[in-house]
């Protein structure tokens, strides 16, 4: 069963059209690529998918629910949660912190417990830690709970982003552009920990990327963009071979 | 793991006990030092002030420090306690003092809590300048109404306001304020309002109802300036609506702002300092005002992260610290 079904989507921002007829569905455990040119509707297509920007045109499924018009906050309770291009993290907190702030809904307690103080608050406190940690571990990044955000190495900025975001217990988590800025191996690290997360919380996972390393070593498959359009769809191998996503890439 | 968890609980009981031991030492302590003697008369009659410019302050940075937005109605929630409080106790003239004033605590803040909210949901759509102009607008319209009003004596005000309020009711209110603002900061709720100045977008895909958590420090922040405003009416028991002008909701920023945007004991320290600066400074007659800017600025100086690391600096050039220890060390072996 497709967990996320795209059909038709399209924005325009006046006279221009960002994103346009984009049709794809993502499967349940699936790690789908989406890659193309700068400028190509790469994270148009996330924003759309997050609520930031809402569609012109075309639906978004979620689980056979439509996410249309919904706003960020509450896709994300929905099970989309994403990170970002441009990192941004919650600098002025601890990593700690930026965790459990994404715990948010995952645990509760009321505002009489927090004001007083009261048992719940210490018992429920105590449960956020133990969860932010575990998560904080699997991108090794325990140690440094206790660090302000801003002051992590900029890899770790980047990982953390993704642990931020899988504390949000998502069924599909987007990533834009996570190997941006990473050196080889850190890349090598970045794609194993990719998978290992797919494999140990059991999500689905879409894409962006420019490393085509990345990209063709961990993507079952793959969708094109050009222009906001789709310029092709399929395996890593059947795109690559595709003499138009070759014109894009490299021209005539 | 049963042993530990009693182990934390038992931290926590200690933490509590410790807390509860300083607050009453506190209450104590700025008790005798008003009835000894120990403080000059003119920082005796300073004392009440100062504790309700700490409840402004302290609830003004859940709003400027934790949420990161700049209001400058902070004036004007006060004024709404001030006067719902005082019309409460001047016409419920048949209630006991005690539990007249407990409800008029009750209902300034909550007066001030519910503009709170009015005013939030359309307010806190806008962000940074526009929201310190609107919310600034919002203080000068309620001091004109108040002006206006017939209940609230208009320009004349309220006098004869009867003088419940003393040190022990600003003290208890004083400690409430501070505690909320540090309980919330550790929480949940803390961190969602936190997460909403740090990155508006992030706080958004991570889940975050940021419009529910900005109404939220809004209100809260509100709720305490309408309760300085009650324990400011029965204290000075004569309210203008001139008390309540944007001058008053600049000089609380102000506290807030050098004490450090969102530093709870920062706040504490420089509205202590900033209320009694401008009294101390009436020496200086004519120039009083003149010199009150030049503190700020020196203090603004001060706290500059730049500043502070060059005061550390010196202090560690004057004392070594490598050195500071076998020095200790060696007079402790002297004594023995």
């Amino acid at each position: 069963m497709a967990l996320l079904e795209v059909k038709n989507l399209g924005i325009s921002f006046g006279g221009l059209r960002a994103v346009d007829q984009v049709n794809f569905s993502i499967k349940e455990g699936q790690l789908y690529g989406l890659i193309g040119p700068n400028g190509a509707g790469k994270t148009t297509l996330f924003n759309l998918l997050t609520g930031v920007y809402q569609p012109t045109d075309g639906s978004i499924m979620l689980q056979d629910k439509l996410l249309n018009g919904k706003k960020p906050a509450q896709i994300n309770r929905a099970g989309i949660a994403r990170t970002f291009q441009n990192i941004r993290l919650f600098k002025k907190m601890t990593v700690l912190d930026n965790v459990k702030v994404a715990l948010h809904n995952q645990v509760h307690y009321s505002l009489f417990a927090t004001l007083f103080k009261l048992p719940s608050y210490w018992k429920k406190e105590k449960e956020m830690d133990k969860m932010a940690l575990d998560i904080l571990k699997v991108f090794d990044l325990e140690g440094q709970a206790s660090v302000l955000a801003a002051n992590l190495p900029y890899g770790k900025q980047r990982k953390l982003e993704i642990a931020r975001a899988l504390a949000t217990n998502p069924k599909l988590l987007l990533l834009d552009e996570p190997a941006a800025g990473m050196n080889p191996n850190e890349t090598e690290e970045l794609m194993q920990t990719i998978r290992l997360v797919r494999d140990r919380y059991k999500i689905t996972i879409l894409l962006i990327e420019h490393d085509m390393k990345l990209v063709t070593g961990i993507c079952e498959e793959i969708l094109v963009l050009n222009f906001g359009m789709e310029l092709a769809k399929g395996t890593p191998s059947e795109v690559l071979n595709n003499p138009e996503v070759i014109t894009a890439y490299l021209g005539e | 793991m049963n042993g530990m968890e009693k182990k934390g609980n038992r931290n926590v009981l200690i933490k509590s006990v410790i807390a509860l031991a300083a607050i009453i030492l506190g209450y104590v302590a700025v008790y005798y030092m008003m009835e000894g003697g120990i403080l000059s008369r003119q920082m005796t009659s300073l004392i009440p002030r100062i504790g309700i410019n700490i409840i402004l302050a302290v609830s003004l940075s859940i709003t400027v420090g934790f949420l990161g937005e700049l209001s400058l109605g902070h004036a004007g929630f006060m004024a709404i306690g001030a006067y719902a409080s005082a019309i409460f106790t001047t016409q419920a003239a048949g209630l006991p003092g005690f539990l007249s004033f407990v409800f008029a605590l009750i209902i300034g803040g909550v007066m001030a809590a519910l503009f709170g909210v009015l005013t939030g949901i359309p307010v806190l759509r806008l962000r940074g300048d526009y929201l310190a102009i609107v919310t600034l607008a919002f203080t000068e319209i309620i001091r004109s109404v108040i002006n206006t009003m017939s209940i609230t004596g208009g320009a004349m005000g309220l006098s004869s306001i009867p003088e419940y309020a003393n040190y022990t009711w600003i003290y208890i209110f004083g400690i409430l304020t501070i505690l909320v603002a540090v309980n919330l900061k550790k929480s949940r709720h803390g961190r969602a309002i936190l997460s909403v100045r740090e990155n508006y977008v992030a706080a958004e895909a991570m889940g975050i109802p940021v419009t529910k958590f900005k109404i939220l420090a809004f209100t809260v922040a509100a709720f305490f300036a309408g309760i300085a405003g009650a324990l400011y009416a029965h204290t000075y028991s004569v309210l203008r609506p001139g008390n309540f002008d944007y001058n008053k909701s600049i000089d609380i920023l102000i506290f807030v702002v050098l004490g450090g945007m969102g530093n709870i004991p920062g706040t504490i320290v420089a509205t202590i300092l900033l209320t009694y600066l401008p009294e101390k400074f009436r020496e200086f007659g004519d120039y009083r005002m003149l010199t009150y800017a030049l503190a700020l600025i020196i203090i603004m100086l001060l706290n500059s992260g730049e500043m502070k690391e060059k005061i550390k600096g010196f202090f560690r050039k004057i004392v070594p610290q490598g050195k500071v220890k076998p020095k200790k060390l060696q007079e402790k072996k002297g004594e023995h």
